[in-house]
């Protein structure tokens, strides 16, 4: 039954499933445990950990792949207003588009490596933008981004049913998807990413990968082509990052050139770096924290520190306020930022490192009596 | 690598955990099928939602409403000196907070970006139980936030928003407009500039890339050329974009003597201030003296392009140096709780705020439909625009407008527009289907999670 699996990576994927199920109960304590954050919580891992298909395994690293995120978008929006507002047939489009995206801008990329690859991955991205931004108004609707109306045809729709009154809303086969609906539909495909993902990972086509990325010259010289590998690399990130496009549409239905721009390219690097470039689990982590700090932190006032303080004396509180209010509300980037400094300087490997870390010094603790009587009895060579 | 067998029961066990797992999250939601509809307060409190850009090209504007939507609600809930309460005719409230039940307000920064707005004003409904929605400083966010509340059912009351479309094309039944639109300025600012610089002008616009831009080129470029004014040409330049040099450079051989900046915040002072400095005021074109027009302008960008602004058109929802009753009360409220004048988008916040609470108290409840229909067809009077008339049709504010002009010789830092002219209510009304788009229904309530 699960002769495809090692019992460490199904514990390491049940219990992944489990957590992310559970997340409306963990992350009440955090002020998290609404469905739109968890949404965004499992969209941007979804993202992240795609990216992490490419620059974890490969070790390129794309500067562009906010694009794919916004081609999927607009891919699955069309879909809502042209076929049906059953999210499923959006998000095979957007797949499917982001995935022919990828392939084009990767074909391109992937002629160069290192620096020259970001910074044409970014040039491409950037170029994506300016055209959602401006020049293609008519499918993208600039600045304003684009939604769905009461005029739109939904030709597979009206094939079967008449059009209802109201706005209309992403639904699965007559199930809405917005509040808690939203979230596990969301939660399902992270999981299934999460499970493709460490499915790449153990294969021999990861192996190949991981060759890519320690030393590509010596691939080469061995007689591997290696280019359709990276190029399949990307294009599966690039499909990924469509499909949570897809998803932040059918979870809030506006596409806005503004998820293109390069700040979201580079989020994505951040979340991969914040919690552990190459590991399974790291991206995921990476992207709830930034999401975290996005929607959370940027929400603390001056009333919400008031009261946090409020067991401190006056004069005190008061200082305490001023303080802090430089590092929450508007100032949520500042202290993102530190946080990242911190991360780098003494986790290189980010936050996985760290788990990996504590792990590893329980397990001397446990294993150190252990340990010594096997060095002791060692014979000698 | 070790392969590993499950037993039945492993598997029984899992799947009864699992269940468990994917349903426990309903025991949690289950309360949310008791109220009727989305975030009914039921205790002695009733949270709004503010939904401000604090950062981003709109910030200034959107620092100014927060400090209205603070004062509001002070004077909701009796405390301060009660500033429009005293003035707002006809008026239901009571001064003990919004049906007997304390205001407090939960804040979101939406960075003047749709995407940001939109997750802002979800979490400030999902997690903080807003039961109402109001801010903003750019069209484009509010037509997001706005189509975003009808499908959760929240009533959004609009802050400074000046597209046609935000009660134009993207009208909602629970999205409420204070402030007045881009075809109002037109024909308010129209009669002034002929009046001022002739029927036979070439005009080039230069328009912010986005919603409120384009509405307000088409509303300004209709109204100049029924005046005989020729527009030479329209280019977009991107929100917030900093350095206007490369749009300028083109003005000054394109054969035209007005050009119309259609920017506001930032944008406008960063464009005004750099069109000056390319000499475009001190210029002659056909025989005529250069002439800039920035349609849409408040006392907060007007302090921000400084000297640039001197002598320049615009027009303005309100302004603080008005003479009536109620502009005089908001305008010594503010000021005393926050030593400067107030802006136009503080204003529009204030009374947005003021109006929505009136009329839960007049519904007698916060049930959505019954507090739009309170609102729709609402006449009021004592808010600083004269007499009032919330339309039903597009729920867009039937008010007068003004004509500004930049003050040649200010007094001090905040008196920087003169107003050339009060337009009145009868002049700026207009068809209301003219922009088409439908409000939508206000029932069946759409509950959120």
């Amino acid at each position: 039954m699960t002769s495809f699996m090692s019992r460490k990576d199904f514990i390491l994927f049940a219990g992944f499933t489990i957590v992310v199920l559970l997340l409306p109960i963990l992350a009440a304590p955090f002020g998290a445990a609404y469905p739109d954050l968890l949404q965004r919580f499992m969209i941007y891992g979804i993202f992240a950990v795609g990216f992490n298909i490419l620059f974890g395994l490969t070790g390129y690293l794309s500067f562009g792949h906010a694009a794919f995120f916004g081609v999927g978008s607009y891919a699955a929006m069309w879909s809502f207003k042209l076929l049906s507002i059953n999210a499923l047939p959006a998000l095979i489009f957007a797949v499917i588009i982001a995935g022919l995206f990828a392939l084009a801008i990767g074909y391109v990329s992937l002629r160069r490596s290192g620096i020259y690859f970001s910074i044409l991955t970014l040039a491409f991205a950037q170029m994506s933008y300016n055209l959602a931004y401006s020049v293609l108004t008519p499918i993208t609707n600039g600045e304003t981004g684009l939604r769905m109306t009461l005029q739109d045809p939904r030709a597979l729709d009206r094939l079967f049913f008449e059009a209802s009154p109201g706005a209309p809303v992403p639904s699965i086969f007559g199930m809405s998807l917005s509040g808690w609906n939203g979230f596990y539909f969301t939660a399902l495909f992270m999981i299934a990413t999460f499970f493709l993902a460490m499915r790449i990972n153990n294969s021999p086509f990861g192996m190949m990968l991981k060759g890519i990325k320690s030393n590509q010259n010596r691939m080469n010289y061995t007689g591997f082509n290696t280019r359709p590998y990276t190029l399949t690399a990307f294009v599966i990130s690039g499909m990924l990052a469509g499909l949570a496009g897809a998803l932040l549409v059918v979870t809030d239905p506006l596409a806005g050139a503004e998820r293109m721009r390069w700040t979201a390219s580079g989020e994505v690097v951040l979340m991969t770096i914040l919690g552990g470039v190459g590991t399974l689990v790291g991206p995921v982590i990476g992207a709830m924290m930034i999401k975290y700090f996005e929607n959370i932190f940027s929400s603390f006032n001056a009333n919400v520190l008031n009261n946090f303080y409020s067991f401190l004396p006056d004069g005190v509180r008061e200082v305490m306020v001023t303080i802090s209010s430089k590092f929450v509300g508007e100032g949520w980037h500042l202290s993102l930022g530190l946080i990242f400094v911190l991360i780098v300087m003494f986790l290189p490997g980010g936050v996985m490192e760290g788990v990996r870390r504590i792990a590893a010094s329980f397990n001397r603790r446990a294993n150190g009596n252990k340990a010594e009587a096997r060095v002791a009895t060692a014979p000698a060579e | 690598m070790a392969k590993f067998i499950t037993s039945r029961r492993t598997v029984l066990k899992g799947t009864g955990a699992g269940i468990a797992a994917l349903s426990t999250p309903y025991f949690f939601s289950k309360g949310a099928w008791a109220q009727d509809f989305c975030n009914n307060p039921t205790g002695s409190t009733v949270t709004i939602g503010l939904n401000l850009p604090l950062t981003g090209t709109y910030a200034e504007e959107g620092a100014d409403e927060l400090k209205a939507y603070e004062l509001a609600v002070k004077h909701l809930n009796g405390e301060g000196d009660g500033g429009l309460l005293n003035v707002l005719k006809p008026s239901a409230l009571k001064g003990n907070g919004v049906l007997g039940k304390k205001v407090q307000f939960v804040t979101s920064d939406s960075q003047t970006l749709s995407d940001v707005a939109r997750a802002g004003a979800t979490r400030m409904i999902e997690r903080d139980g807003a039961i109402m929605i109001t801010g903003g400083s750019s069209s484009g966010e509010a037509i997001a936030v706005q189509s975003l509340c009808q499908e959760l059912g929240v009533i959004f009351m609009a802050g400074l928003t000046h597209s046609n479309d935000t009660t134009g094309k993207d009208k909602r039944r629970y999205g409420f407009r204070h402030f007045f639109n881009a075809y109002q300025s037109g024909i308010a600012i129209a009669p002034v500039l002929k009046e001022a610089y002739g029927s036979d002008r070439r005009a080039y616009h230069l328009t912010a890339d986005y919603t409120w831009g384009w509405t307000q080129e088409e509303s300004i470029k209709a109204a100049t050329e029924a005046l005989g004014w020729e527009t030479v040409a329209t280019v977009r330049t991107p929100l917030g974009a900093a350095d206007y040099s490369q749009y300028l450079t083109p003005v000054l051989n394109s054969g035209a003597d007005v050009l119309i900046l259609n920017h506001y915040g930032n944008d406008m002072v960063n464009s005004l201030t750099q069109a000056v400095q390319f000499g475009m005021r001190d210029r002659q074109a056909n025989g005529k003296q250069f002439e800039v027009v920035v349609p849409l302008f408040s006392e907060l960008m007007a302090k921000g392009a400084g000297e640039s602004i001197k002598g320049i058109f615009g027009t303005s929802n309100w302004h603080w140096n008005l003479q009536d009753e109620g502009s005089q009360a908001f305008t010594k409220s503010f000021g005393a709780a926050y030593g400067s004048p107030p802006s136009q988008a503080a204003h529009t916040a204030y009374v947005q705020a003021l109006l929505y609470a009136d009329a839960c108290e007049r519904a007698g409840t916060f049930y959505p439909p019954e507090v739009i229909k309170a609102l729709e067809g609402f006449e009021f009077d004592g808010m600083g625009n004269g007499k009032t008339l919330y339309r039903a049709e597009d729920h867009q504010c039937m008010k007068s407008v003004l004509v500004v002009r930049g003050n040649e010789n200010p007094t001090s830092q905040f008196d920087v527009l003169d107003v050339v002219q009060e337009v009145g209510r009868d002049v700026t009304t207009y068809d209301p289907s003219i922009f088409g788009g439908e409000l939508g229904d206000a029932e069946p309530v759409p509950t959120c999670s």
